[in-house]
């Protein structure tokens, strides 16, 4: 099985994707001749020529506008957003447009397009290339949101989202692009959406997690097990609909949660899974869920560490929860 | 096509049209609907109800009868809707009173392959293609055959036999849309192209200028329908714009673009056809801005005499585009009064059952609330479909 990072990952979905189906096209800035400015869509333009993977006039809201078009008409179009602190010029057409054409077409019309995105901080890219911006999409009826964290699970979601009936943001966690290595198997396979990964298992705490913070949980969890707490992390994969089951299942069995995530704190997909764990697993509870997440600030840059919840912050969380 | 090409359409001057332009300051008139007299404005039908044989689109009488017939069909339906709004019976109707020849002429243009991306004035369009009247009604009263199953206020249908594409209340998102599926036909090499319709207000959106701007690059085979009706609710036309007119944007994409008679069918037919057939050949989007009035409040919500004088109106009751045909057709066919009379009988009778089986027709179920935002309904979803019906009923539907 060959060793990937999540960027050759995601190319080989790709690749195998558009060799299988040739409704897929990829369109966006950069993606053609340069292969993208992470490198993500390199080669394709060569094996499958400009009428499939397209480079774009600078516009975002031009892009998605247009694939919606192209979804409507049949293809199944894949566009990049380059930076997902890009994408809000194309946020009428993604919340009022592709999550609502089948409800509002009562069924008659569907729009199907995976808009990919690298997400997150860790690369020293400031405000504008380091946000989260996951919840502004999961509070939009309609949308399921990915976020894979490692090289086989990045080919595999992204696969099963192309072949998914609904639109799919699929968010890359850009600071684990190359850092991130692993097995990735040759050829067909999908990960289910909606389904999470128990990556840790443990008795003691849940931690539930996604993308590039999955490490630092770990790393965390690995701390606290030298103090005597056993945590349980969940990696979440898809993050809405999100995998309620072993979640519940989960904080059922150790009582305590801790959630982490990158973006702000305030309405984030962490509150929505507190109040998810208060309405499931209320009696079950020891400790009052917690969450370890970016301030609610813009993203810093020179405080970009002090604002990241790294496993230094989740530690103490784990502990405090761990002892309440 | 280059505006050149029909610079000889303003050879028949002297109607009306062009009296009534005379009067304005050049710049005004210049991105003023009035001014539908200026010499690059295509025009066909004469005064006197006869044809400029220079862009003749030569119908058929049959054609022309059934043309005329169905504007009329368009303008009773209007009438009797806002009706049925005041009375409380639908909640909201917004209509094309003034427009109908910019709208049955566009759509009369298009070939069966071709696809309609709408604005919201569009009903007659997509009855035209072939929408049946009930279903449009059954959008009026949001029941549950509607083919929105009332997840949409009136007049947000879709019909995909007619390929009609969705209308929503966003404006502009249509635009950049339509590029989008013809840019994929002409990537399938499949030949047919998309007509899109937006008001002049939409070319202020970034969505005008997103669309505009990959149609050009990449040539695909869509027509730009700007029905410039002089308002964007209460704001005139001359507020959204510092170019002379709204045509003259498509020069900066790289788009030919026209101006239209948008009360002149037979102007409109030519027009579009025009373009149609240029974007079959392969040689991408047109801009046509259709000079027309929006003769109404922008919806039953609005009320004009806020911002615009009755009076204001005059001049385009004038070029009613209804009128200006009927004209034509007596001089075709020799028309009279009790054929109107037999055909506001007719559309009268099959409105007034469609209203009443609308009526009928129970509301969406509970379900229907959840269904289609995904295809296969979610837990969540399940969970508040459940607790929505466990819990007491609401009044009002």
């Amino acid at each position: 099985m060959p060793q990937m990072n999540m960027v050759q990952a995601i190319n080989d979905a790709l690749k195998f994707e558009m060799r299988r189906d040739d409704r897929v096209v990829v369109l966006g800035e950069d993606v053609g001749k340069v292969g993208g400015v992470f490198r993500v869509t390199q080669g394709l333009f060569d094996e499958f020529g400009d009428d499939r993977v397209i480079d774009t006039p600078l516009s975002e809201g031009g892009i998605i506008g247009a694939a919606i078009g192209m979804a409507l008409y049949g293809l199944v179009p894949v566009p990049e957003i380059q930076f997902a602190d890009f994408i809000f010029p194309a946020y009428d057409q993604i919340v009022s447009e592709l999550a609502k054409y089948r409800y509002r077409s009562g069924g008659e019309y569907g729009a199907k397009l995976v808009i990919r995105t690298p997400v997150g901080g860790g690369i020293r890219g400031g405000h504008y290339h380091s946000q989260s911006p996951e919840a502004q999409f999961i509070h939009v009826a309609g949308l399921k949101v990915v976020c894979p964290s490692n090289p086989a699970d990045a080919k595999g979601l992204l696969l099963a989202s192309i072949r998914d009936p609904d639109p799919v943001l699929f968010f890359e966690p850009k600071r684990i692009y190359r850092a991130a290595k692993g097995d990735v198997p040759d050829g067909e396979y999908t990960v289910p959406l909606g389904k999470a990964n128990v990556v840790r298992h443990g008795q003691g705490l849940t931690v539930v997690v996604w993308g590039a913070m999955l490490y630092e949980a770990l790393e965390a969890a690995n701390q606290a097990s030298s103090q005597g707490v056993d945590c349980e992390v969940i990696d979440l994969r898809t993050l809405w609909p999100l995998d309620i089951d072993t979640v519940i299942e989960s904080v059922k069995k150790t009582g305590r949660a801790v959630i982490v995530h990158e973006a702000p704190k305030s309405c984030g997909l962490g509150a929505e899974l507190v109040a998810l764990i208060n309405e499931k697993a209320f009696l079950h509870l020891e400790a009052p869920p917690v969450r370890v997440t970016g301030w609610d600030t813009p993203f810093p840059y020179t405080l970009e560490n002090e604002y990241l919840p790294l496993s230094h912050r989740i530690l103490p969380a784990l502990l405090e929860t761990a002892r309440y | 096509m280059s505006t050149m090409t029909f610079s000889a359409a303003r050879s028949q001057g002297g109607s009306s049209v062009d009296q009534n332009g005379e009067g304005h300051a050049a710049s005004a008139v210049a991105r003023h609907p009035e001014d539908t007299g200026a010499s690059d404005v295509v025009k066909v039908l004469r005064d006197d109800g006869t044809l400029d044989p220079v862009n003749d689109p030569k119908l058929s009488s049959d054609d022309t009868v059934a043309l005329y017939r169905a504007m009329l069909k368009v303008r009773l339906l209007d009438e009797r809707l806002v009706t049925l709004q005041r009375q409380g019976r639908i909640g909201f109707h917004i209509g094309s009173l003034g427009e109908e020849a910019t709208i049955l002429g566009s759509a009369y243009a298009t070939r069966p392959q071709d696809w309609l991306f709408p604005c919201y004035r569009e009903f007659g369009a997509a009855l035209w293609r072939g929408m049946p009247l009930q279903r449009y009604v059954d959008n009026m009263f949001g029941n549950s055959n509607d083919p929105a199953k009332g997840r949409q206020m009136p007049d947000h249908y879709c019909y995909k036999k007619a390929h009609f594409t969705s209308v929503s209340s966003p404006i502009g998102t249509q635009i950049t849309q339509a590029v989008g599926f013809a840019w994929a036909a002409k990537i399938k090499k499949d030949d047919l192209a998309c007509l899109v319709y937006f008001g002049e207000g939409a070319t202020s959106s970034s969505e005008f200028h997103n669309a505009m701007n990959f149609a050009g690059v990449f040539k695909t085979p869509v027509v730009f329908l700007c029905r410039n009706n002089g308002w964007a609710i209460s704001v005139p036309c001359e507020r959204q714009t510092a170019s002379p007119t709204f045509a003259v944007k498509g020069i900066a994409y790289g788009i030919p673009s026209l101006r239209v008679d948008g009360n002149d069918l037979f102007a409109v037919i030519k027009v579009t056809r025009d373009a149609i057939a240029r974007a079959a050949r392969g040689e991408g989007a047109t801009l046509i801005e259709a000079m027309t009035y929006r003769l109404s409040g922008h919806s039953t919500s609005d009320d004009p005499k806020a911002y615009r004088p009755d009076a204001t109106l005059d001049p385009w009751r004038r070029l009613d585009p209804l009128a200006r045909l009927r004209r034509h057709v007596d001089r075709l066919v020799g028309w009279s009064e009790a054929k109107d009379k037999d055909i506001e009988a007719e559309i009268e009778s099959e409105l007034k059952s469609a209203i009443a089986v609308a009526e009928k027709t129970p509301a969406p179920t509970l379900d229907s609330l959840f269904e289609d935002v995904f295809a296969e309904t979610p837990w969540h979803l399940r969970e508040q479909c459940a607790a929505l019906k466990a819990g007491p009923r609401a009044k009002g539907h």
